[in-house]
């Protein structure tokens, strides 16, 4: 099962989880994820090789993909 | 990454650019010495006795170097033990991200070690230390979730390793820079907490 997690104030958040062969759960994920991206969150899918790539579109194969806030030089 | 992206006035990071910044840093602190021992040299030279200056002089010097490798140490600010249910969350899914080999480091120092083409990185809430490979040389940067008050600690170091995942080159472009030298001038200025992190890469 894939996972939409969102890095927050309680520590992180669940938006969604999918599975390749239930095309609703596909849909629902789809939707938070392009919510999220409207309001600022960047979104990161996280690959095999333990880099990350930022993500415009919700990759349906990949195992988790997280949404953060951007970063600044402090 | 979107960051650096925002950032045209800034020229992307890269080996040669930290090779550069690093060298700048050695003539910088190679300058301050000069600049405080040169006259304490010469004022002992024109009147002995007035050694006690000299030195005040000489420390003067020594107390800058200090100063400078100091604010490289704490801009990098790691994580405390959670205390709140939200913290044990943010630290639970950081401690997944790190994976087992680091997992321990991070539970030891408060640090995220994170290696990449540039070097190691060991990631805090704030900021962020890379170890050069060789690891005689560090470069500390200040970097923050830019809205990020209300998050938990773990999750402040979450934000940041993955931006450096996606992007080493644009994690350190985005970055500000508060020190650069020798590892041994970091590994003093760390808490003793930390310093272990330093020796692991």
């Amino acid at each position: 099962m894939s996972r939409l997690v969102r890095l927050d104030r309680t520590g992180h958040t669940e938006l969604a989880t999918w599975t390749s062969e239930d095309e609703a759960t596909q849909r629902a994920a789809i939707e938070a994820f392009r919510r999220e991206l409207d309001e600022g969150m960047l979104a990161s899918a996280t690959l095999a090789d333990g880099s990350a790539e930022v993500v415009r579109e919700l990759p349906l194969d990949a195992d988790l993909v997280i949404l953060r806030r951007p970063i600044a030089g402090g | 990454m979107s960051e650096a992206a925002v950032m045209p006035w800034r020229r992307r990071a890269s080996e040669k650019s930290l090779a550069k910044e690093g060298r700048i840093w050695t003539l910088w602190s190679a300058g301050v010495i000069v600049t405080f021992s040169l006259p304490a040299a010469l004022l002992i030279w024109v009147e002995p006795l007035a050694f006690p200056v000299a030195v005040i002089f000489v420390g003067h010097g020594i107390a800058v170097l200090h100063l400078q490798a100091s604010r490289g140490a704490r801009g990098v600010k790691p994580i405390g033990d959670p205390e709140t249910g939200p913290e044990r969350t943010a630290l639970g899914l950081l401690g997944d991200l790190v994976g087992h080999e680091t997992r321990e480091l991070l539970q030891e120092t408060g640090l995220a070690l994170q290696r990449g083409r540039l070097g190691a990185w060991l990631v805090g809430q704030e900021g962020a230390i890379l170890v050069r490979p060789g690891g005689h040389r560090v470069h500390c940067f200040c970097v923050r979730v830019a809205e990020g008050s209300d998050l938990p600690q773990a999750d402040r170091v979450a934000h940041l390793l993955l931006a450096l995942r996606e992007d080493e080159e644009g994690f350190a472009t985005v970055a500000n820079r508060n020190f650069s030298g020798a590892r041994w001038r970091l590994r003093l200025e760390l808490a003793k907490r930390v310093r272990p992190a330093l020796r692991q890469v």
